[in-house]
């Protein structure tokens, strides 16, 4: 077990290196650093003021060596001016010869600057993360119940009206994406067209103040897009457990329809959903970024959206690493977890 | 001229009606739904003579009405559309209007249906499709908008003004507005309403089919090519081959797709001609695909074999060039450029926005095709007539693909039809960010973008689409349900 564990470590170290390496290839290509330092000095720049601003940060110099640089295994830039001044990845104009540092990466623990919301990545990406954090927990606290009540309810007794029209309703959440659910929602629930205004269509006020009205839309939205599929896991593991001789054996003994279902079934039909509800997390991850952009949440799938769309170079890295991380991670939960679960599957 | 009402005359008399009956229909399935739990379902009572039959009682009693209740409710919802397609806006209102203007396709599906049921027994799995209703309204709901995309992007008839043309005075008006100063031969109603930029959301909706019926599923055949010829030779030789392509597939999969979407659907990305690259490799895998598959089947007779491989592989080499290649050029940037296909001989230009777009559909979906095969591979590799024909001396990939590949059709087929529908949820998505194609392409995702804005104030505009999108996902979901249950049966 340790072996196996260890070996998804390593697995998922090189899967972060890599990914993190295809992202900063990207960012990296030359028309995408050509547009941010349009952006970060001025829109009207000379092709070789272009060129002059980005050689003076380090931007031009190879990729690997930049990787490394962001990695912190190369040595930061450090450009002197005609004038004799010098600038540095590592350190800032004032900071003395003596005091100013080689390396400055992730490894040292510095995740870099924001050129677009001018901060500490890292700070940034914590506090939104925080933010998210929130949302995901409301997600799954009403998601999962959900989502195994429905499958339990439709599962124990396959081809009944209860089990069609449940079916029927968890099939038609997996084909409501959250950008349509979440307009129809806005638009039935939020609007004065309907004129309900139960709720309210922005979540805006959400990360300080989470109330009913401005919290239930975004929360309900994403849960419904994802509930449907693993109602429809639990209903098969149910089904498929509801037709075991130890059910018949229990029936026949004259065991009541609810013990059996609560206390026989219910233990086996859900070790599979298990698995299913880890591996649904990072799937919830595209959910969150369009819920945050519809609802205006500031959160991860916001910073991601405005990362991504400005080419906020470092932040975008902070972004895919943690997203990395989210998925490798429940992967690795969703397979210890099985096996602690189900006594019939060993990993030798 | 009077703005329309939603059902118009018509509904003085049938929407009283429709309330009713739709309240007593959700009354008797609540009570459907709550007898089925209180009292453990129908009755089965054993007759005489051996047969078992359904012994009456509440919870049958309520199935019955459910079942009258709701075919009440159909045969209402035929006749408003009945009524709208001869009477038109006049008669019938908004849905009058949209019911006339939807005539070709009513008339498609009709034939559709009546012709597939009538020879369903010789049809195969695509006639058995028609035994189950579930698979029915899911394939009625697909083949609407195939048949709506079709005709309204090819032959021009659904839509009743141009998709891009503004009219003053229809800015974010309510559906059923009237057009202000009609003239003749224009039509004289915007019957779902105005867009913020005043054109006809009836009209986009429909256009925005046409785009998303010819990206999605040919962006999901592309996806299945790459997946099947890549997932094969992983799943049934494994070791080495297996590792290296499931790490790459886990990769790829480990990204967030939004995430990917922005890093490769960028102008700056094309610029760099990137998706160009990705593009050549990835097209060439149907070529691939193709020359392994005759190529296996007739390798021993190559008098047969040679002269079918030049005519195929040159018949889609042609075309996979003019694919890749626009204005002579295969890959062109500001500093280099491939050569390709020069003008003349080049079939078709793709517009590069629909370029990026269709290849990271195809990129994104691929990997997950390519875990299904492998998985599939691996089961149906220990199968007896794999070893059979191992025995027999047949090379791998005859076994891949003519003894393994025909018999994963079933789940093959049912995952295509999902992936249909999640690949039009993909476009939907990169729309919905703005990405790809342009701010004035009528498909539904960029539609609900530009609607979001004044969603609280005139939600019409983005609800149109996002329903369209909808129902389409919705009736793939169904077909897939319905092609899984009977695949099963047999």
């Amino acid at each position: 077990m340790g072996l196996f564990i260890l070996r998804r470590l390593g697995v998922m170290l090189l899967t972060a290196i890599c990914l993190t390496f295809i992202v900063f290839f990207l960012t990296n290509l030359y028309p995408n650093l050509e547009k941010l330092a349009k952006t970060q000095g001025n829109f009207r720049m000379s092709d070789e003021a272009v060129a002059s601003w980005l050689g003076d940060r380090g931007y031009t110099d190879n990729t690997f060596v930049k990787y490394g640089r962001w990695l912190g295994v190369a040595p930061g830039w450090t450009t002197e001016k005609d004038d004799g001044t010098v600038t540095g990845q590592c350190f800032d104009k004032g900071t003395p010869v003596e005091e100013r540092s080689t390396f400055c990466g992730v490894l040292q623990g510095d995740w870099g600057y924001s050129l677009v919301f001018k901060d500490e990545v890292g700070s940034l990406v914590a506090t939104r993360l925080a933010a998210t954090g929130k949302l995901m927990g409301f997600v799954l606290l009403v998601m999962v119940p959900m989502a195994l009540i429905v499958g339990v309810l439709a599962g124990m007794r396959e081809g009944s009206g209860l089990d069609r029209s449940l079916s029927t309703f968890s099939i038609a959440t997996t084909a409501t994406p959250e950008y349509v659910s979440g307009v129809i929602f806005i638009a039935v629930f939020a609007s004065s067209a309907f004129g309900l205004k139960w709720f309210k269509g922005s979540a805006t006020q959400a990360i300080e103040n989470a109330t009913f009205e401005n919290f239930t839309l975004p929360v309900v939205t994403i849960a419904l897009y994802g509930m449907g599929y693993i109602a429809r896991m639990t209903r098969a593991s149910m089904t498929e457990v509801m037709t075991a001789q130890y059910i018949r054996t229990a029936r026949l003994k004259g065991v009541s329809f609810g013990n059996i279902v609560m206390k026989h079934a219910l233990r086996n039909a859900l070790i599979a959903p298990f698995t299913v509800i880890m591996l649904q997390i990072p799937w919830l991850l595209n959910g969150v970024v369009i819920v945050e952009t519809l609802f205006n949440y500031k959160g991860f799938g916001w910073l991601l959206v405005q990362a991504a769309g400005n080419n906020d170079i470092e932040l975008l890295l902070a972004v895919s690493v943690v997203s990395v991380v989210v998925v490798l991670i429940t992967q690795l939960i969703s397979d210890i977890g099985y096996v602690f679960l189900n006594p019939r599957i060993r990993i030798s | 001229m009077e703005p329309l009402t939603w059902t118009g005359t018509l509904g003085q008399f049938l929407d009283p009606v429709l309330y009713v009956l739709v309240a007593l229909f959700l009354v008797v399935v609540l009570a459907q739904i709550v007898l089925s739990i209180a009292t453990g379902g129908a009755r089965v009572v054993t007759n005489p003579d051996g047969t078992l039959s359904t012994a009456g009682g509440p919870y049958d009693l309520a199935a019955t009405a459910t079942r009258w209740t709701g075919a009440a409710l159909l045969a209402l919802l035929v006749i408003y559309v009945l009524a709208g397609a001869v009477g038109g806006a006049g008669l019938g209102g908004i849905i009058g209007g949209m019911s006339q203007q939807l005539i070709p396709v009513w008339i498609a599906l009709v034939v559709t249906f009546v012709v597939s049921i009538q020879f369903k027994r010789r049809l195969g799995l695509y006639g058995k499709l028609f035994d189950s209703t579930v698979g029915m309204i899911g394939f009625a709901l697909v083949m609407f908008w195939v048949f709506a995309g079709v005709m309204a992007g090819l032959f021009d008839w659904i839509s009743t003004h141009d998709s891009l043309t503004q009219v003053s005075g229809m800015k974010n008006k309510v559906p059923g507005t009237p057009l202000r100063g009609a003239e003749d031969g224009q039509y004289a109603w915007y019957l779902l309403g105005g867009d913020n930029l005043a054109r006809d959301v009836f009209s986009r909706l429909f256009k925005g089919a046409w785009v998303v019926v010819q990206i999605a599923p040919l962006a999901t055949l592309f996806a299945f090519m790459v997946g099947i010829t890549l997932g094969l030779p992983a799943g049934y030789y494994g070791g080495r081959l297996d590792t290296i392509l499931s790490f790459l597939a886990n990769l790829i999969l480990a990204f967030p797709v939004i995430l990917l979407f922005y890093l490769l659907v960028t102008p700056e990305i094309v610029a760099t001609g990137i998706p160009n690259y990705m593009a050549t490799v990835l097209f060439i895998f149907p070529l691939i695909f193709v020359a392994v598959l005759l190529n296996s089947r007739y390798y021993t007779q190559p008098s047969f074999r040679t002269p079918l491989l030049i005519a195929v592989l040159g018949v889609l080499g042609w075309i996979y060039l003019s694919l890749i290649s626009t204005n002579g050029a295969i890959v062109s940037t500001a500093t280099y450029a491939i050569p390709g296909l020069p003008g003349a001989v080049d079939l078709f230009d793709i517009d590069p926005g629909i370029l990026v777009v269709f290849v990271s559909v195809v990129f994104v979906n691929a990997p997950t095709v390519f875990r299904i095969v492998r998985g599939l591979a691996l089961d149906i590799k220990t199968r007896d007539y794999v070893a059979a024909a191992q025995t027999r001396g047949e090379g791998p990939w005859y076994i891949m693909l003519w003894e393994i590949l025909p018999n994963a059709r079933g789940p093959l087929i049912v995952d295509f039809c999902l992936r249909i529908g999640y690949t039009t949820i993909l476009l939907g998505t990169l729309g919905f960010f703005g990405l790809g194609l342009e701010s004035e392409s009528p498909d539904w995702g960029t539609t609900i973008n530009a609607g979001r804005r004044l969603l609280s104030v005139y939600p019409h505009v983005a609800i149109a689409p996002a329903l369209a999108l909808l129902t389409l996902v919705l009736g793939l979901n169904l077909l897939a349900d319905g092609l899984r249950e009977e695949s099963l049966k047999d």
